[in-house]
């Protein structure tokens, strides 16, 4: 959905990271959700390049 | 005792772990302590400290330790891990008990709708979670830096491409329909449109306009490296374009560091074009360049706000230049400042939390007279080439090198607050600040200045002497943080509070030329 | 790559939901139990020596040898079990199941489960009570004794009872309880309440003396856990198909030896995936500590596997209670479950959580992806044989189960041509 588009609409915010940022959002009742974010795999690489295999399409 | 304590596959953000961390170095008996995630940074700290254990060994940025040294009698690893737990529940009892997905894609499934991402994770795995993210068709907002310059180069190619938008990396201030993303103030909703390569500096406009009346469409951040030579401009050239196309907005801004020429020319291209008028804010920059492309340039961040409220307005733009009050009152308050100190105080010290806005003070200041930096005019005015701790110094406390295992001074005041109790001592004159308020940055900046000066007018007080110090609010009445009462705090401790960092920059100067003539 | 996995996966959670685990009678494991012999002890977990094996495995074999008459005192049957003429294998090789030690010999009584779906069999022993069990590693003459009360007298009173009850829907039994405060793992009060009301009258008609049938009443009666050997075998007759659906990344068997822990799953068929098994952090009984637990035991986390035990907390907060949380982290837990596998059961609904259906189906690439594991409600051994239980807790497998997984999978993939 194009720049033009989101200027139209409601922001809904998918907050990965700092959890400062999302809390900032809801105290302004911005709908918002924050991420319980990890590393992929834990950060592990050998496990995320697998998993990376998986994900390509025929 | 050194000791260590490690929890495999939990993971706390860095700001938890920083602020958490401090709280644990003022527990008695503790002579050292990091609590951390295992990244090799965290691990070479360690190392550093010689606080290295058997524990560390084999864990991964997906495992947490903590690493004290301290005194057996007083306390033990297992209180100082107990406080910590503690200390991170009562974050999170605060917190509003909403799931908290995973993943991407199960936040996709938990808000329906989404449409922006933002996204402040470590900048090793910011490229494949954007990447995600673009690939949801969502809009992203990258916070995160140390991200390579070929993955900024690629996102941005795929964001143009699918016709959304990346501001990032290292993209600190927007603010899109109105709600402020990271750092950014609440400003009144209104027709300029702000394109912005540069958080504080970002802020510093539209806390300005919105000071002189005016109101924002949008503000796009780009990220500080969008308009280098390899980005190429991309995000500026769409966030210009998305602002031609916006109906809301009727005249266009832009801020960023003087881009590299065929940069520069592609957006003097633009703004010749374009049926809005456009103010270019390349700080400093080739003015000439801007006229011909017909768009306004700029002398200072609160200049750039002016000339977009004028063309707003319909009315004549003016430069706006030098400081806003009669010049015998000005003379009035420059004499008594400068009366306030002895002849040997002769030194300037400028200590910033925003990025741009240290730029801003440098560019003037430096030009001005000689001054060791961190972010120095040339390459000799490096603060490591200073002898000793006296000179002229303008430090930007934002930078990396202060900013290693420790939060942004935005966020948390301590670095700042330990560097008025070192750097200001008998010799120095006069003391420059930046205060950002806004969402992201702390709760009580002000305060936080105001009691360092408190300090240290007690401290110089004791060899009867005082120093003289200016700031600026970067701000509005409607941002989180009181503004009345922030400008009240400063005032309380004889601070001079300027309307913009501009004017408390050229204040600064009028101060020092007074001070540096009587030498 | 993505379409060819969504689809076996998508196989593999049809067999799951149509599963129709029924209790169609009882028999002996020599009789029913493929493989079944005389010189032959079954455990729970994946396969492990005799050498390796904690202390509460120990003391079940023993108390085993001695049950099957093959030794007299606990020296001699712990030197016919090193001396090689006794072979060990998992229960799960031979279609079985058992709590904790998990130990199946020739002349125990199993309960017999059909999986009327797809006409698979699975087997599990009677509970046998709290305390000094043969599963926690007791093998004194009251475990002996009471072993040999269930062959004798219960045994043919409740395959009796079955004969004339005729088949017992599990799924259904399962279903009720799990809206009715039990997760069907640790907490089992409501499966062993509904199952007594369901066959009391059939145990009631059979040719038994009355002592007889009252004795057999008040043993059901009087544990708690009784349903869970035959949770066990539902579940575990629901997920063995799954076992040979070609490409799917789904996990059909969790389970413990006290000494590792053993995952199976779909597309790498028989094959274990082992790493150490944990020593529980959890709620432990007055007078015991993490230091007098033995490591993770039990075959009881094929309810997990299934997506009931751990994966329904939510709907039993009793337990939570007993694992050292409170009912919203036991939201929290079962909610985290979503993000680990691929659907929601259609008959197992949760109240808790506004009636959605149970998190079927652990995906071995989400678990990695997200670094959540499964999160399992377990009981804790004492790590000598023969103490009981000391606590209980919550316990995760490890990752590195899953990652041995992952890699085996892709490692197929490619030997397959399957992967550019």
């Amino acid at each position: 959905m194009a720049v033009k588009d989101l200027f139209k609409q409601e922001l809904k915010i998918i907050n990965m990271g700092l959890e400062s940022f999302y809390k900032d959002l809801r105290s302004q009742n911005v709908s918002a959700v924050q991420v319980d974010w990890k590393p992929k795999a834990g950060g592990n690489t050998k496990m995320a390049s697998l998993l990376g295999k998986l994900k390509k399409n025929q | 005792m050194i000791k260590s304590v490690i929890r495999k596959n939990a993971y706390y953000d860095s700001v938890t772990l920083m602020l958490i961390s401090r709280e644990l170095s003022k527990m008695p008996g503790v002579e050292e302590v990091l609590a951390g995630m295992a990244t090799e940074l965290n691990l070479e700290l360690v190392e550093n400290l010689k606080m290295v254990t058997p524990e560390l060994d084999g864990l991964g940025p997906n495992d947490f330790f903590i690493s004290a040294k301290f005194d057996e009698t007083q306390t033990s690893i297992e209180a100082l891990e107990k406080k910590f737990f503690e200390l991170l529940n009562d974050k999170k009892s605060h917190s509003d008990g909403q799931y908290q997905p995973p993943t991407l894609s199960s936040a996709l499934n938990h808000l329906p709708g989404a449409n922006l991402a933002q996204i402040s994770v470590p900048g090793k795995y910011a490229a494949a979670e954007v990447e995600d993210a673009l690939d949801a068709g969502l809009h992203v907002m990258l916070f995160s830096d140390n991200v390579s310059i070929e993955d900024e180069l690629r996102l941005k190619q795929k964001a143009v491409e699918k016709g959304l938008l990346m501001m990032g990396p290292d993209c600190g201030t927007a603010i899109i329909n109105g709600v402020p993303l990271c750092f950014a103030n609440a400003i009144r909703h209104g027709k300029i449109g702000v394109v912005g390569a540069s958080g504080t500096g970002t802020q510093e406009v539209t806390t300005q306009l919105h000071k002189m009346g005016g109101g924002l469409s949008q503000v796009i951040g780009t990220g500080g490296r969008d308009l280098s030579e390899a980005i190429g401009g991309l995000m500026m050239i769409q966030g210009i374009e998305a602002l031609i196309a916006d109906p809301e907005t009727e005249v266009i801004v832009l801020i960023s560091k003087p881009p590299s020429p065929s940069v520069a020319d592609k957006i003097y291209a633009i703004a010749k074009s374009s049926p809005k008028p456009v103010v270019i804010d390349f700080i400093g920059g080739n003015a000439e360049a801007i006229r011909a492309a017909g768009a306004y340039p700029c002398l200072s961040f609160e200049d750039a706000a002016a000339k977009a409220v004028a063309l707003l307005k319909g009315e004549k733009v003016k430069d706006i230049d030098g400081i806003n009050l009669p010049e015998t009152e000005l003379e009035a308050i420059i004499d008594k400042a400068v009366a306030t100190l002895k002849p040997d105080q002769t030194d300037f010290l400028g200590l910033y939390t925003g990025g741009t806005l240290a730029d801003e003070a440098m560019k003037y200041l430096g030009e001005s007279f000689p001054i060791y930096s961190n972010i120095p005019l040339s390459p000799e005015m490096a603060i490591e080439h200073l002898e000793g701790v006296h000179g002229n110094i303008c430090l930007d406390l934002g930078e990396d090198q202060f900013t290693q295992g420790r939060p942004h001074p935005m966020i948390d005041p301590q670095t700042r607050t330990e560097f008025f109790v070192s750097h200001v001592d008998e010799k120095t004159a006069v003391l420059l600040v930046d205060v950002v308020l806004g969402y992201g940055s702390h709760e009580d900046p002000a305060g936080a200045v105001a009691d360092s000066v408190a300090e240290i007018r007690q401290r110089l007080g004791k060899v009867g002497k005082q120093i003289v110090v200016v700031a600026s609010i970067t701000g509005t009445e409607l941002d989180p943080q009181d503004l009345a009462s922030s400008t009240r705090k400063l005032e309380e401790q004889g601070i001079l509070v300027m309307p913009s960092n501009a004017q408390a920059v050229r204040l600064a100067d009028r101060i020092m030329q007074k001070v540096l003539k009587g030498v | 790559m993505e379409d060819l996995i969504t689809t076996a996966n998508r196989k593999a959670l049809e067999i799951i939901q149509n599963g129709q685990p029924t209790l169609i009678g009882l028999s002996t494991a020599a009789e029913a139990i493929p493989g079944m012999h005389k010189h032959l002890i079954l455990h729970a977990g994946p396969p492990i020596k005799w050498s390796r094996m904690s202390g509460p495995l120990r003391g079940a074999v023993i108390g085993g040898l001695i049950y099957e008459g093959l030794a007299s005192t606990p020296e001699e049957a712990m030197e016919l079990a090193s001396s090689g003429k006794i072979e060990f294998d998992p229960c799960h090789h031979h279609d079985a199941v058992g709590p904790m030690a998990g130990v199946v010999t020739a002349s125990m009584p199993v309960w017999v489960v059909e999986n009327l779906a797809y006409g698979n069999k699975a087997y599990c022993t009677i509970n046998e009570g709290l305390g000094k069990v043969l599963r926690m590693g007791a093998f004194s003459e009251e475990v002996i004794v009471r072993l040999r009360w269930i062959e004798k007298t219960m045994y043919p009173i409740l395959k009796e009872a079955m004969q004339i009850h005729g088949p017992l829907d599990l799924r259904n039994l399962i279903a009720q309880a799990l809206q009715m405060g039990d997760e069907c793992h640790n907490r089992n009060k409501a499966t062993t309440s509904l199952f007594i009301r369901e066959m009391m009258t059939s145990i009631m008609k059979t040719s038994a003396t009355q002592e007889d049938k009252l004795a057999v009443l008040d043993f059901l009666n009087s544990n708690d856990h009784t349903a869970l050997n035959l949770s066990m075998p539902a579940c575990k007759a629901i997920l063995e198909p799954v076992g040979q659906v070609k490409h799917s990344t789904i996990v059909y068997t969790m389970a413990r030896n006290g000494t590792e822990f053993g995952i199976r799953v779909a597309a790498l068929g028989k094959k274990w995936f082992t790493a150490p098994a944990a020593i529980i952090d959890g709620l432990y009984f007055p007078g015991f500590t993490m230091k007098d637990a033995n490591p993770d035991i039990g075959d009881s986390c094929i309810t997990e596997t299934a997506g009931i035990g751990g994966f329904a907390m939510a709907t039993a907060p009793a337990i939570v209670q007993f694992v050292g949380g409170t009912p919203a982290d036991a939201v929290n837990y079962t909610t985290t479950m979503y993000e680990i596998t691929t659907e929601e059961h259609q008959v197992y609904k949760m109240p808790a959580m506004n009636f959605r259906g149970t998190a079927t189906g652990i995906d071995i690439r989400k678990v990695i992806e997200t670094q959540i594991l499964p999160v399992i409600n377990t009981g804790i051994a004492h790590k000598d044989p023969g103490v009981g239980q000391v606590g209980a807790g919550v316990v995760r497998p490890p990752m590195a189960c899953f990652e041995q997984a992952l890699e085996s999978y892709v490692n197929l993939l490619e030997d397959e041509g399957l992967l550019e």
